[in-house]
């Protein structure tokens, strides 16, 4: 009923070798009007709708701030803080030295007295150095307080697997950081859903780990002018379907949804669904797709060993067997630090094809 | 040696003055800034020849900071502190004391478990900086925080009754020996892993001068960070020593160099054991101070919070302390030579805060006693209090994990989105 083609729309040039993916992303509302005639709202690449919310936030409410290597003079190494420092003054948007560990702990310090951080890791895997402080400090003290101090913080930065930048700078710590008790995650995809994202994770009150991707930086979409926020628990319904639910999340939602050009030639009908919230998982979206498909597909760019995407079959199986016809697919990354060869990087991700067969495996 | 000539000095307490010769060095102004304090041999440690830069002579009459130009020059009649002080500062001392004494007896009658860390010698410190905060000012300390709790006003039933694991704790028996925390009075911890709380203290400090700057407001909160002599070597301390310093924050940074790390010898385990001298490095002042003295340790600390406060910016306390006990309750202790404990508690703080008010009659000894009573009456009722008082039930386990009022995310039908129910459940008030 609602699998005609023109939800899916949006040429999806997600050519690897063109280097920037995409231009026009999938709407997020199943209602988006037909008619493409002067669509209300203004047109904006992904980190400038990360910086739009930041800066409406940062607006509204004077206690939030922004912590992290060269995002005042320098504008953020991918242009998310890009004049805010001039706007807000140096304290307001902190450069600070290469000491991630420290800075991040000063944010928990901070966010104990009042203010709202906002931690940028200059690239997700830097904050493998904050680990202790994103482990300790940020998930537990709340919990150890006995309630007394929240921790505020948005903890951002761009992670995934890029265009051929090395092992370590083409890390997903989403599998890391899942098990922390006391953090949420988050995982944003388009502008639309960044920038909603980015104002919901300023104004909770809880430890909120903002997962972007180098790739999605400059997607292109027209999104609206009134002010919006997001829920962070919600998954969103890309496109809805009635033969197999896939669930991804970041930029292998792009892949699916190119891989879903093929299967509706194909003659197949997949829901996807953007789970966004990597913890908790939205099970209430999760689970009425299920209800209704009866196979479940996941698609992830984290390692197969401990990913979301295990967290997310185990979360399903447990609390969904009863409605499953066959067993959860889950595609992952290759457990393999990603090489810098382009061949070989390419084959670390999952690629369209790969899910593609994977659906015709599935609903055989 | 510059201390040939001082044999007059008065030493504000005068237990020290056996040892006059040895440790004349200390006797020099500890709050001479800009790391210019020359350190004298310590005992039981390997000979380490001290670099002349800056040695000053000891022309200073007692204790006092001739950075402060409203103190006046001492005369043997003019006392560093006055009654009310004197006996503010033995009640604190004294109740750290008790108050650890009594956690002991209590781990072994086994009503507290875990690692229980006492602060049995190293009162001076945590009384000597602390009774100079403001309830807003804030306290961040290591595993050892019983005293630094206590001292910042924690009633002690909180923190017996958070040591027993009662919910009636100060955190709801959830954090234990070595998470102390209050929101009311300011003590952002209680941190298991030494170094982690620097960087939140520095955070603390941040905001101080973020209020200052961004919200202007009239805002001169000051935050301490303890930490021990083995936090020294940590990435953390010298990441936000540096950090501290560009931004000027009103952070002082108070180490508490008891010499040992469990049992790893601080000369041992140290390049440069003079701590104090890091300090300098970084461009902030760096002090050595007597640590079981707490008249001077308050002096010093006296400068360096109203440094603080004035906003400029950080400095680094060094110091010398000991414990008397083990690191923790389950230390048993061998590694540390007797003779240095014994030489130890011939100087403990307490005693010596006791024979200097008696001795410049500022209290008698039954009004020490009677603070003596006052406080021993407290602990007992403390632990009544922490005894009687019922345990955490069940559905405390997943209270308070996370902060949203609502728990997760309501969905349309009213309920939790995350169905879950092995996931967390909503928020208790605290």
């Amino acid at each position: 009923i609602r699998s005609e083609a023109r939800t899916i729309s949006g040429a999806i040039n997600g050519s690897r070798k063109t280097g920037k993916v995409i231009t026009k992303a999938v709407a997020a509302q199943a209602e988006s009007p037909a008619s493409a005639a002067s669509k209300p709202g203004h047109e904006l690449l992904l980190f400038e709708a990360l910086r739009e919310g930041l800066e409406e936030e940062m607006d509204r409410d004077p206690r939030v701030c922004v912590f992290g290597e060269d995002v005042g003079h320098y504008g953020g190494s991918y242009k998310v803080t890009k004049g805010l420092a001039e706007k807000y003054g140096d304290l307001r948007v902190l450069d600070t030295p290469i000491a991630e560990n420290s800075f991040t702990g000063m944010a928990v310090g901070a966010a104990m007295t009042g203010l709202r951080p906002i931690v940028e890791g200059m690239n997700m895997g830097f904050l493998l150095l904050a680990f202790n402080q994103i482990s300790d400090n940020c998930g537990m003290l709340h919990y150890t307080s006995g309630g007394q101090f929240t921790i505020p913080t948005v903890i951002r930065g761009p992670g995934g697997v890029g265009r051929q930048l090395g092992a370590e700078h083409s890390q997903r710590l989403e599998s890391y950081f899942q098990s922390i008790p006391g953090i949420q995650m988050v995982a944003c995809s388009t502008p639309y859903n960044a920038k909603g994202l980015m104002k919901a994770a300023i104004r909770s009150e809880n430890p909120v780990v903002l997962f972007e991707h180098v790739l999605l930086y400059n997607l292109k979409e027209r999104i609206p002018d009134e002010e919006y926020v997001l829920s962070l628990e919600e998954a969103e319904m890309v496109r809805p379907g009635e033969h197999v639910t896939i669930l991804t999340y970041s930029r292998m939602r792009y892949h699916v949804m190119q891989a879903a050009k093929t299967l509706v030639n194909k003659g197949y009908d997949p829901e996807v669904i953007d789970i966004r919230s990597l913890k908790p998982f939205d099970l209430y979206t999760i689970g009425n797709s299920i209800k209704k498909t009866h196979r479940v597909l996941i698609v992830e760019e984290c390692m197969r060993t401990g990913g979301i995407g295990a967290s997310l079959t185990a979360a399903i199986n447990e609390n969904f067997h009863d409605y499953l016809d066959a067993q959860i697919v889950c595609l992952s990354s290759q457990d393999v630090p990603t090489p810098y060869a382009g061949t070989l990087e390419e084959w670390t991700v999952v690629q369209p094809p790969q899910i593609v067969a994977a659906v015709e495996q599935l609903c055989k | 040696m510059a201390c040939s000539a001082t044999a007059k000095i008065l030493q504000p307490l005068s237990i020290r003055s056996a040892e006059k010769s040895e440790s004349c060095g200390k006797m020099l102004s500890p709050s001479s800034f800009l790391g210019s304090t020359p350190l004298p041999k310590k005992l039981f440690s390997v000979n380490k020849t001290i670099s002349p830069l800056a040695r000053r002579s000891a022309t200073i009459v007692a204790v006092s900071s001739d950075v402060v130009k409203e103190k006046k020059l001492k005369s043997t009649q003019n006392l560093l502190i006055t009654k009310e002080e004197g006996l503010v500062l033995y009640e604190d001392m004294y109740l750290g004391r008790a108050f650890e004494d009594m956690c002991a007896q209590m781990y072994y009658r086994g009503k507290m478990f875990g690692f229980v860390h006492l602060y049995n010698g190293q009162e001076a410190v945590s009384t000597g900086f602390i009774k100079l905060l403001k309830k807003e000012d804030c306290v961040v300390s290591t595993y050892r925080d019983h005293v630094h709790a206590l001292s910042k006003g924690v009633p002690a039933r909180q923190v017996m009754s958070e040591l027993f694991g009662k919910n009636t704790g100060c955190c709801r028996g959830q954090g234990g020996s070595m998470h102390m925390f209050s929101k009311e009075h300011n003590v952002l911890g209680g941190f298991a892993f030494i170094g982690e709380g620097i960087p939140v203290a520095t955070g603390a400090a941040f905001t101080s001068k973020y209020k200052r700057e961004v919200f202007k407001e009239d805002c001169d909160e000051v935050t301490l960070a303890f930490f021990g002599d083995g936090t020294c070597n940590n990435g953390q301390f010298f990441e936000c020593l540096n950090m501290a310093a560009l931004w000027k924050l009103p952070i002082v940074f108070v180490v508490e160099n008891n010499l040992w790390a469990i049992g790893m010898s601080h000369l041992r385990s140290t390049s440069d054991p003079q701590i104090w001298k890091k300090g300098p490095a970084f461009g902030m002042p760096g002090v050595h101070v007597d640590g079981m003295d707490v008249l001077k340790v308050r002096e010093v600390a006296k400068e360096a919070v109203s440094r603080a406060r004035r906003g400029e910016g950080p400095t680094l306390v060094e110091c010398e302390t000991y414990r008397f006990r083990g690191h923790s309750l389950a230390d048993p202790d061998e590694l540390r030579d007797p003779a240095e404990k014994a030489h130890y508690a011939t100087r403990d703080p307490i005693t010596a805060l006791k024979k200097y008010v008696i001795e410049n009659k500022l209290a008698s000894e039954a009004e020490l006693k009677a603070i003596e009573k006052k406080i021993d009456e407290e602990i007992e009722e403390a632990v009544e209090f922490a005894d009687e008082s019922p345990v955490p039930e069940r559905s405390q386990l997943l209270e308070n994990v996370f902060a949203d009022p609502k728990g997760f995310g309501i969905g349309p039908d009213g309920k939790y989105r995350c169905e879950d129910p092995k996931f967390t459940q909503g928020t208790a008030q605290v």
